[in-house]
């Protein structure tokens, strides 16, 4: 297998875009991706984009040749692909990019990932979003995909005496992080009493334990590390790429209080880059509700089961602590547009290792991690990247 | 929702029938072509076994913001039931106040209405789980 490098990154400000279709925010993000990079069109072998559910949020399938054409790159006729796995469509289009330049099937590849949510009610954004879970055996009966995460957030309550307060503080850390990024959906910051007193959702999670609905595309240009420094002066290296898959249903678990998926990719991803959890300087994890962030870093290794909670009210989990967990504001308040996120969080990855972050900036970041999961758990995707 | 889909279903959410391995004995609701720890052994080795309803609750919400389908019935009780086979099922809880829920808590399958296709349209049952009270 090659290395392969990140040698372009490109993303639109994440929020309620009603002044842009989906065609445009996907290219946008791409074009800026292949600015960055110092491309041009005719250098590009193949398009990946990771996107959930157009055919549902504009009512638009075959969304990989539409970014394509909106690219300007019809006439070059590329392969282009649509990636889904709900919520890891990004992560998992960013490792199908990684393997066909790995392999050596391409050398350069543009990865995007888009989602355009705000073109729908809220209901029916909710209602989409549930499709992540069993249709069937979950949603049918009433279960919507705030309220699987409640149960998993009930249980991790019952089995480690995690509390309320600390899954608030997941929402508060972000949206500090947030009021760093200008590219953020919110960069405002909020009080431990706001996600306390917000209104219940599916208890015990309230409107600030979830992520928003958001309008966003992101994109990354991938090239062969042996060619990589033909376009840029700071190549990002992807040191390993980790994917796993469980039960689609929670039910169907032995375990609720953790996603083996995200152990099994980490592990593999670890394995793979020949580090431990140790290693990571910082991470973007899957925070699409607070108690996703408290399993992602237990689950990744950072913290011991049962303890994320309280680590992230002690502060490790903040800029500057022990390890910095979204420092792009995360899903919470950078915005979650489904399909983008996984690629927003490489982007993030990439400026950070690139010392790039401006008043975010973790000091001496090295090494980052990205997690990406769709649906409560049954896709994980786990990116290891580091300084060239 | 099409008709013929739920129609599909009813054996499992009417009477909760599921399978069972005859090699290791696990028991898998709704019904699994491929046991997950047998694997290709376990092909056309799974019979159906109908659950006996009980169980207790292994996890628990409140459901306050719902889908459309849903929306009369908030706030309303969502819950993963560990049944006495084994298995855990997803499902609403009812006939219960807010102040006894609680992990651990024994009920039981009840038959009720879980949805309709609109209003006048063909009306979906299913299982739903209430206290088993001393």
């Amino acid at each position: 297998m090659r290395e392969v490098a990140v040698i372009g990154i490109g993303a639109t400000k994440f929020g309620e875009l009603w002044d842009l279709s989906f065609r445009e925010i996907g290219m946008q993000a791409g074009l800026a991706a292949v600015y960055d990079a110092n491309l041009s069109g005719e250098d590009i072998d193949a398009l990946y984009v990771g996107n959930m559910s157009a055919g549902r949020y504009i009512q638009q399938e075959h969304v990989a040749a539409l970014v394509a054409d909106y690219s300007g790159m019809a006439r070059d006729n590329i392969p282009a692909t649509r990636v889904e796995a709900a919520g890891a469509s990004g992560g998992l289009a960013l490792r199908q990019g990684y393997m066909a330049v790995a392999s050596g099937m391409h050398d350069i590849v543009v990865v995007g990932g888009a989602e355009k949510m705000t073109d729908v009610g809220d209901n029916e954004s909710n209602e989409i979003q549930s499709s992540a879970a069993d249709e069937q055996w979950e949603v049918t009966f009433g279960a919507t995909f705030p309220s699987l995460h409640a149960m998993i957030a009930r249980r991790h309550m019952h089995d480690f005496g995690t509390t309320r307060e600390q899954m608030a503080q997941v929402a508060v850390k972000n949206h500090k992080h947030g009021s760093l990024n200008p590219k953020a959906q919110y960069q405002k910051e909020i009080s431990l009493d706001t996600v306390l007193k917000s209104p219940l959702v599916s208890d015990p999670l309230g409107m600030f334990d979830c992520a928003p609905n958001s309008d966003g595309a992101a994109a990354v240009v991938l090239c062969a590390m042996e060619k990589a420094r033909k376009y840029t002066e700071i190549p990002v290296k992807i040191l390993a790429s980790g994917q796993a898959s469980d039960t689609l249903a929670l039910h169907h678990r032995n375990s609720i209080v953790g996603f083996a998926a995200t152990r099994v990719a980490a592990d593999r991803a670890f394995k793979q880059a020949r580090l431990t959890a140790r290693d990571v300087n910082f991470a973007e994890v899957h925070d699409n509700f607070t108690i996703s962030e408290i399993l992602a870093i237990e689950d990744l290794g950072f913290f011991p089961k049962g303890e994320g909670g309280k680590a992230t009210m002690d502060g490790q989990t903040l800029l500057g602590g022990k390890i910095a967990i979204n420092t792009s504001g995360g899903l919470k308040a950078r915005g979650d547009p489904i399909g983008a996120t996984g690629v927003a969080q490489i982007v993030e990855v990439v400026t950070q290792l690139r010392g790039q972050a401006g008043k975010r900036q973790v000091a001496d970041a090295k090494v980052g991690l990205a997690q990406n999961v769709g649906g409560t758990g049954a896709t994980a995707v786990v990116h290891i990247l580091g300084v060239a | 929702m099409t008709t013929a889909r739920f129609w599909r279903e009813n054996a499992s959410r009417y009477n909760m029938i599921g399978v069972q391995c005859t090699i290791c004995g696990k028991v898998h609701f709704p019904p699994r072509s491929v046991c997950p720890t047998c694997h290709r052994k376990s092909i056309g080795k799974l019979v159906p076994l109908k659950l006996k309803g009980e169980g207790e609750v292994f996890t628990y919400t409140v459901v306050h913001e719902a889908p459309s389908q849903f929306e009369m019935q908030k706030p309303y009780v969502m819950a993963i039931i560990r049944m006495k086979e084994g298995v855990m099922v997803t499902g609403q809880l009812i006939d219960v106040e807010a102040s006894e829920l609680a992990i651990g808590m024994k009920v039981k399958a009840t038959m009720r209405k879980l949805g309709s296709d609109g209003p006048g349209g063909v009306i979906h049952y299913g299982y739903k789980f209430a206290p088993v009270r001393q």
